[in-house]
Formats: C-alpha cells, sequence, structure tokens
C-alpha cells in the first residue's frame, strides 16, 4: 500500500499556545483511519492545516508525494481532498440536490465552459445516485435547511464524496447523530470504502464508532501523536486509558 | 490674505516674510480650531453610532439626519407654535429622543433585528429618506438660520484670532462626552451598559438587564444627535439635505477611530473634522470631501480595527 | 473552532431547480420574462410621451437593479456604489456619443465594459474586509465617482451637464419617438435579462449562492471564493453600465445628481422592496419606486415619504421584500387548497 497522504513534523502554534505539536503520519490508499483525543488535543486544528483553512507554522504535508503545504482550501479540494466540518456546513437555502451538484461542479472543466455549459454541470444523473446511496432520494428537491440533523449530516458526507475525491476528512460525523442514523452513516462510509475505495481520515469523539469503523487509529494528546495502531491495541492500551480517564 | 501688515510698502522684505509666515501660521492654527470644532460635533454623531451599533448591531445610516432634524424641530417648535427658543429646544430635543431613540428602538430594531443585520441596516436607510423628505415637506426646503446659543465675535489668544463659536462648541462636546465617559466607567448603569455593548451574551448571563441597556444607549444616542444638531446648525444653517454629509463624517468618523471605542470615535472625529478643514482651505474645495474618504479607504484597508479600536478576534 | 457568525443571509433565494431536459427549462421565470416583454411592447400605444418616459425609465432602473441583485442578493456582497456604475455608463454614453461621435452600440458595449473593469477593481477590498466594512468602501467610491462628475468639468460639463445625447438607431429606424425609444429598451431589457437568468441557472449562479451562504464550506469544495467574488461585483456593476447607456438617450441630458450617494441607496431599497435574490424582484422594486410615484399623484410631492414608509413597513412586515411576501400567501393558500398547485413564479 502506498501512501495517499504523508504529514511530516507538523506544527502550529496560536500566539504562545501550540495546538498541534510535531506530528507526523501517513494514510495509505483505501484505509479508514481514524484519529481520536480529548478534546483541545489539536485534531481539528490538524484537519485545518491540512486542508488549508490554515496556514502550518512548520511541517510539510504531501499528497501522493507532491509537496502541498499551505495550499488553499480551494486547492486543495480541486487536487482531489474534500472534508467535511465539526459543525453542520450544508448550504440551507439550497435543495438537497443542488447542495450534491454544487460539490461536484468546481470540478468539471472550466470556469467558461461551465458558464455556458447546462446548468446542472451534467451532474444531475451523478447527485441524484449519491442522493440514492445515501438513502435521501425522497428529499431530493427539499431545501437543505428543512432536513433534520442526521440527514443534514449524511448530507454534508455525501456532499464530501460528489467530485470522487482521493481522499475524505470527516470531523466528527457522528456528532449530534442519533443511533439509528449513525448505524446508517457508518454503513454508508463502509460501503463507500469498499464499492468506491474511498480513502478516509475520521476525527471522532464516539469510541464505538471509530473502533468499528477504522482500520486503524492514531491518538492524539495535547498537540502530540500518542500511539498509532489498531483498533484493538488502541483499546487495550494503558497509556490510551490514562490519557482519557486520568483528566 | 492680504493683512495690512504686508500692504505696508514700508516694511522690510525681512520683516514682510515673517509676518506673512506668522499670518500663515495664524491661519492654520484658526483651521485646525475649526476644524476641530466641526470635528467635535462630528464625534458626538460617531459616538452615537458606535454605541448603537455595538449594542444592537444597528448600523444606523440615518445618523446623519438624526442630527439634521432636531434643529428642523425646534426652529418648527418656534415658527409653528410660536415657543421661545429654550421652551423649543426642550420640547424638540425631548420629542426627538422618544420618537427616534425610544420609538425607533421599539417599533423598528426589535421586530427587524432577528432577521439579521443588512434588512435593519436598510430600514434605516428607508428612515433617512422619510426623515429627509419630511424635514422638506413639512418644514422648508430651504436653508434656515439656527441661532447660536454661543456669544459671536473672536478672541486673541497668543496672537491668533479665534472664533469664540469655536471654541465654545469644543468646549460643549468635550462636557458632553467626559460626562459620558463618566457614566459609561463610573456608575453602575454605565459599566452595565458598557458589559452589554462588548458581549450582549454575557451580560445576559450576568444579569444585566440587557434590553434596558439597548434601549439606555438608543435614547444617548438621540440626545447626543440632538446635541450635535443644535451646536452645527448655526455653522451649517439647518436644512434637510444636511444629514447626507454629517452622516458620511459621522461614519468616517467612526470607522478611522475604530469601530468598538468610545474614545475612538472621539478621535476619529477630531482627526476627521481637521482633516476636511485643512484639505478644504489647502487642497481643492471642491474635493474637500475626497480627502476624509480617502482616509477611510486607506484605514479599511490597512488598519480595518481603526486607529484606536482593539483588533477583534478573528472567527471562521 | 470553526464557529459560523450567522450573517443571517438576505432573504431566501430562488433556486434554480436541476434541468435535465428542455421543457424543465421552461420556467415561470422565463414565461413571465418574455410575456412581459410583449405585453411592454404593446402597452405605452395611447399612452402619451410622458407615460411612455416613465415606463422606460422603470425598465432602466430595472436593469441596474437587477445587477445589484445579483451582486448583493444572489452573492451577498454589500455594494452601495450602484447609482456611481449607473453614472460610469451614463458618462461614457454621452461623452463618447457627443463629443467622438461613437455610434449607441459601441457606447453601450463599452459602457459596460468600463463598469465590469472599475467593478473587477472594486471587488478587490470585499477580498480583504468584513462585510460591513465593505459596504463604507463602496460608499466612500460612489462618493468619489459622484466627486469627479460634478468637478471635471472638462470632461462632464459639471453641473451644466452634457445635452443633446442622441438615441440609437435599430437596422436603419431612428428611435427618436418615445414609443420607438421605449421599444427598442423592452428589446435591450429582454436580452439583459435573459442573459441573467442564464446566469443565475448556470453553474456560477450556485456557486454566487454558495457564496452569500456559507464561503469556507464553498472553498472547501473547490469554489474559488476570489474568482467568484469579483465576477459577482463585475457582472453586477456591469449592468449598472448598461442601465446608464440606455439611462442617458433615454433622457438626452445627464448631470450629477442622479448619480449621488441617495441614488445607490434608493436602488439597495429596490432590490430588497421587491424581494432580494428574487429574479424578478428587480422589476417590482423598481415598479414600486419609478412608476408607482407617477401613479400616485394624488400624495404631491409627498411620494418619497410615501415610498419610504412602504419600504419600511414592509421591511418590518416582510424582510423578504413584495414577492417574499407575494410567495408567502401563495404557500399558505396552498396549503389551505392542498398541495398539488404548480410553484409560483419567481
Amino acid at each position: 500500500m502506498k501512501p495517499v497522504l504523508q504529514v511530516t513534523g507538523l506544527r502550529k502554534s496560536f500566539g504562545g499556545v501550540v495546538a498541534v505539536d510535531g506530528v507526523s503520519f501517513e494514510v495509505h490508499e483505501g484505509e479508514i483511519l481514524g484519529i481520536i483525543g480529548p478534546n483541545g488535543c489539536g485534531k481539528s486544528t490538524l484537519f485545518n492545516c491540512i486542508l488549508g483553512q490554515l496556514v502550518p507554522s512548520a511541517g510539510d504535508i504531501r499528497l501522493d508525494g507532491v509537496d502541498v503545504t499551505g495550499s488553499t482550501p480551494e486547492a486543495m479540494n480541486r487536487r482531489g481532498v474534500s472534508r467535511t466540518f465539526q459543525l453542520l456546513q450544508v448550504f440551507p437555502e439550497l435543495s438537497v440536490r443542488e447542495n450534491l451538484i454544487l460539490a461536484g461542479q468546481e470540478h468539471r472543466g472550466t470556469m467558461l465552459a461551465r458558464l455556458f455549459g447546462p446548468g446542472d454541470a451534467g451532474l444531475t444523473a451523478e447527485a441524484d445516485r449519491m442522493i440514492g446511496f445515501f438513502r435521501l432520494s425522497h428529499l431530493a428537491d427539499a431545501k437543505a435547511g428543512s432536513l433534520s440533523y442526521g440527514q443534514q449530516k449524511l448530507l454534508d458526507a455525501a456532499m464530501a464524496f460528489m467530485a470522487g475525491p482521493r481522499l475524505v476528512l470527516l470531523d466528527e460525523p457522528a456528532g449530534g447523530v442519533n443511533l439509528t442514523m449513525l448505524a446508517d452513516l457508518k454503513e454508508r462510509l463502509r460501503a463507500m470504502n469498499a464499492e468506491r475505495g474511498a480513502t478516509f481520515v475520521v476525527i471522532e469523539h464516539n469510541m464505538d464508532f471509530v473502533m468499528s469503523l477504522c482500520s486503524r487509529v492514531i491518538v492524539m494528546v495535547e498537540g502530540k501523536v500518542l500511539m498509532t495502531g489498531t483498533p484493538a491495541q488502541v483499546r487495550s492500551d494503558p497509556a490510551v486509558l490514562e490519557a482519557y480517564l486520568g483528566n | 490674505m492680504s493683512t495690512p501688515a504686508i500692504s505696508q510698502r514700508a516694511a522690510t522684505a525681512t520683516h514682510r516674510t515673517i509676518v506673512r509666515t506668522h499670518a500663515g501660521m495664524a491661519e492654520l492654527v484658526a483651521y485646525i480650531v475649526a476644524g476641530l470644532a466641526t470635528g467635535a460635533i462630528y464625534a458626538l454623531a460617531a459616538i452615537g453610532f458606535t454605541l448603537v451599533w455595538q449594542t444592537s448591531q444597528t448600523i444606523n445610516f440615518a445618523q446623519g439626519e438624526y442630527v439634521m432634524l432636531p434643529a428642523i424641530l425646534i426652529l418648527a417648535g418656534v415658527s409653528f407654535f410660536g415657543l421661545p427658543l429654550w421652551a423649543a429646544a426642550l420640547l424638540g430635543g425631548l420629542v426627538f429622543v422618544a420618537v427616534f431613540g425610544a420609538g425607533f428602538k421599539i417599533a423598528v430594531v426589535d421586530p427587524m433585528i432577528r432577521h439579521g443585520v443588512l434588512p435593519l441596516a436598510i430600514a434605516t436607510m428607508a428612515l433617512a429618506i422619510i426623515m429627509k423628505e419630511g424635514a422638506k415637506d413639512f418644514f422648508s426646503s430651504e436653508a434656515q438660520t439656527f441661532p447660536s446659543p454661543f456669544p459671536a465675535g473672536a478672541v486673541d489668544i497668543l496672537g491668533v484670532s479665534l472664533s469664540m463659536q469655536h471654541i465654545a462648541i469644543i468646549a460643549v462636546a468635550f462636557i458632553a462626552i467626559g460626562i459620558l465617559q463618566w457614566f459609561v466607567s463610573r456608575t453602575r448603569t454605565g459599566r452595565q451598559m458598557q458589559a452589554t455593548a462588548q458581549n450582549p451574551g454575557v451580560a445576559l448571563i450576568l444579569g444585566i438587564p440587557v434590553a434596558r441597556m439597548v434601549m439606555l444607549t438608543f435614547a444617548i444616542n438621540a440626545a447626543l444627535a440632538v446635541l450635535a444638531s443644535v451646536l452645527v446648525s448655526p455653522l451649517y444653517l439647518a436644512k434637510f439635505s444636511n444629514g447626507e454629509v454629517i452622516g458620511l463624517f459621522a461614519f468616517i468618523a467612526a470607522i478611522v477611530g475604530g469601530f468598538n471605542q468610545v474614545r475612538g470615535a472621539l478621535g476619529g472625529g477630531l482627526i476627521v473634522g481637521v482633516v476636511d478643514s485643512l484639505a478644504a482651505a489647502y487642497i481643492s474645495s471642491s474635493y474637500r470631501l475626497a480627502v476624509p474618504l480617502a482616509l477611510l479607504v486607506l484605514i479599511i484597508l490597512i488598519k480595518p480595527e481603526g486607529l484606536f479600536g482593539r483588533r477583534e478576534e478573528r472567527r471562521i | 473552532m470553526t464557529e459560523v457568525v450567522a450573517p443571517s443571509p438576505p432573504p431566501s433565494p430562488p433556486v434554480a431547480r436541476a434541468a435535465s431536459g428542455l421543457s424543465r427549462r421552461l420556467d415561470g421565470v422565463l414565461l413571465t420574462l418574455i410575456a412581459g416583454a410583449v405585453l411592454l411592447w404593446f402597452l405605452p400605444v395611447g399612452m402619451g410621451r410622458y407615460g411612455t418616459y416613465v415606463l422606460t425609465l422603470w425598465l432602466v432602473t430595472s436593469i441596474a437593479v437587477m445587477g445589484l441583485n445579483l451582486t448583493l442578493g444572489i452573492a451577498g456582497l454589500k455594494s452601495l456604489a450602484q447609482a456611481a456604475f449607473m453614472g460610469i455608463g451614463a458618462y461614457t454614453t454621452a461623452i463618447l456619443g457627443t463629443k467622438f461621435g461613437v455610434d449607441w452600440y459601441s457606447c453601450f458595449l463599452l459602457s459596460g465594459l468600463l463598469s465590469f473593469a472599475v467593478g473587477l477593481l472594486l471587488g478587490f477590498p470585499a477580498l480583504r474586509v468584513k462585510a460591513h466594512y465593505l459596504a463604507f468602501v463602496t460608499l466612500a467610491f460612489a462618493t468619489l465617482v459622484w466627486l469627479v462628475f460634478r468637478n471635471e468639468q472638462w470632461l462632464t460639463g459639471g453641473t451644466f451637464g452634457i445635452a443633446n445625447i442622441a438615441r440609437p438607431t435599430l437596422f436603419g429606424i431612428r428611435t427618436d419617438g418615445a414609443l420607438a425609444f421605449h421599444r427598442f429598451v423592452v428589446v435591450v431589457t429582454l436580452v439583459l435579462a435573459l442573459a441573467l437568468w442564464w446566469l443565475i441557472r448556470s453553474p456560477w449562479g450556485r456557486a454566487f449562492l454558495a457564496l452569500r451562504e456559507n464561503p469556507i464550506r464553498a472553498a472547501s469544495l473547490g469554489v474559488d471564493i476570489r474568482a467568484y467574488t469579483l465576477l459577482a461585483f463585475a457582472i453586477g456593476s456591469a449592468y449598472g453600465g448598461f442601465a446608464g447607456a440606455l439611462y442617458s438617450p433615454l433622457v438626452e441630458f445627464i448631470d450629477p445628481s442622479p448619480f449621488a450617494l441617495s441614488a445607490s441607496f434608493m436602488l439597495l431599497l429596490m432590490v430588497v422592496a421587491g424581494g432580494s435574490g428574487y429574479q424578478l424582484g428587480p422589476f417590482v422594486g423598481a415598479l414600486v419606486a419609478v412608476a408607482l410615484p407617477e401613479w400616485l399623484r394624488f400624495t404631491g410631492g409627498l411620494y418619497l415619504i410615501v415610498f419610504g414608509v412602504v419600504v419600511l413597513l414592509l421591511l418590518i412586515a416582510c424582510p423578504q421584500g413584495i414577492l417574499g411576501l407575494a410567495e408567502r400567501g401563495w404557500n399558505a393558500l396552498r396549503a389551505r387548497l392542498g398541495a398539488g398547485a404548480a410553484e409560483p413564479s419567481r
């Protein structure tokens, strides 16, 4: 397995506070990598650095071996990395289908070609497939803002897959989602991984969700990587237990 | 510019130069004092603008009209009801604070604030039109003289002749701002108001009567506008269209000084007043407005928190 | 922490449905535009010179409002300079036409192009500053442009203005008469409205909406925030320039006063009064502001107050504007009659 993403010695400080302190890891093709850690351990900052929302203070980020450190979010997305945010980020006034078309359209041709091309950028069929895949077909024409929280989370995840990304970073996809919907989401992500070979990095607080979904888990504490291992290894590691229960 | 001293042919060239330089200096000082006087008035308007913006997210595009209208109301009180000036001023001021302070807050801000900042800002534009056209249609489309509450004439200070009126305006405005500053920082209610301005959410949790504090800022804004109106109208005459320029200067003062500070608005007002006065005197009277505007754009692009403002933490 | 500060988006936008076939492209907006153009072609017959003039002025104003509706209503960028762009177009057309004898069509294109270019430049601060500061930058710009119109007498005639602006000729037919020029404007308005209709339904329109609703999420989906922000500004401004290029020959004499800051405020009020983000909103907003006063002569000189009060009450009752109010009423009616009826055209 070759690495899709390589993060080396990544560091991010805000004033005097070091949020991410020398983190290195690799993401392999086709895997689902989990990142866990107590609140404030720097997980979201790590994501923001990888995705270009923040500029890292030090270290480098390679995508398929190419240095992409400090790229803009738009550029990262066009290189095939997509993400979801911790808080819900759908476009409430657009319909579910429009949300998905939007998520895919910027990957279709040049800006000028899109202006004179079809209004849906030729993505309606693909959007409807994605809607079907996430079992939202009955809501395709509903405004995204009118969906339940869990349904919006599904839509949010679906948007991240729309452009056929190389790598998907999910920031707490299970947060605030009820149990039925959670099982649904997990199953869909797994299917995405199995059927389309999508590679994931998932930040999550919900241990059961991470342990049953991911093949490998990184534990972060206070901006550093505490350990990396399989879910079973992580579960039985005394240092991890201490990090979680000790405070 | 042709002072008697210069016209005296007997004077030597050296002497002439000295006198001319002296005259130039005196002129400069006079322009600066005139600028400080109008600047102090802009500061009053800018402080109200800032207070209202902070406590209730209301960008008041009618701020200039707020300064225009009280003088018109007072003149209307004199000419329609035959009131003596002091009574008209008192009554006009009270009516204005009631209608455009409290009434504005209850009738416009309260029902609209949940829709967000933009519709409310646009509503204040509609209000500006109503105030302006109202003053024009129901009172007069002509500029009206407004009696100055201060003695006319000039005083000589260190050989520089300064307008009494300018000095009195600066004094009154500074006393008013001083009282406001004392109220805000020294009294219990004032501190509660300040807390509300800084963070309404936290203020609510602390048990501060936020709604009452917001109401208070609207009343203070209206009262400051009345004062500014009484001070500015003797200088510029009372006219329905005065609000456009005054409002523009109040925005510029608030932004140049820093949106989140009373002293910022004060500093901004004074700077803008002086810059305007000097631009009119030395650069070009037809482009005098361009200089403060350029200053505004420069500040927004280079130091958006204003000269005296605190940088707000950036929210993603 | 990613905190979404809710700068509550302007009223509900019209969201173009993803059209799969040509039949679905024939939507309500398009039908209304075409039917409206046909109606307006014949409407002024027998209306007299002045009535026709008011109708034409309404259309010209609508073009400027359409542009601002794109910038503000669709893309959410707060601009207080639309009248300045209208002025740039009007003066470009007047100066090139009267002093250099350039034909109107070239003037029209150059007016749009110049406004586009200036709008692009003005868009750059939009990339740097927060929402309400942008409003103040555009406010400063509008005032500066107005100062230039007033002071540069050698170019603009200053307060004396520019007179004798010729009306265009179409296929050898002169449009000097009120009716002929009105019809000419109807056609130009229709073309511009259709172009905007296309734009809003294109992926660009969707990206503009995304810009307004959630720029951070949009960027993470590959939407080029810089490019779309500048384009929304520039295209909206170009419509201001187009409107100006029609305004000049309509009034045949221009001076700086109709392009002052207060005029920009009025155009903004029209966007909101009609229904910010609704594609037909600009026509409704401009109708209320331009044509209604003429029909409400009984108010005497008070029509601006009436307009102000109407807009204020409308905003308090329904910030989504007249079309928002109509949609709300329509939905209520539909709910009462049971679903199944068609969507209202927007």
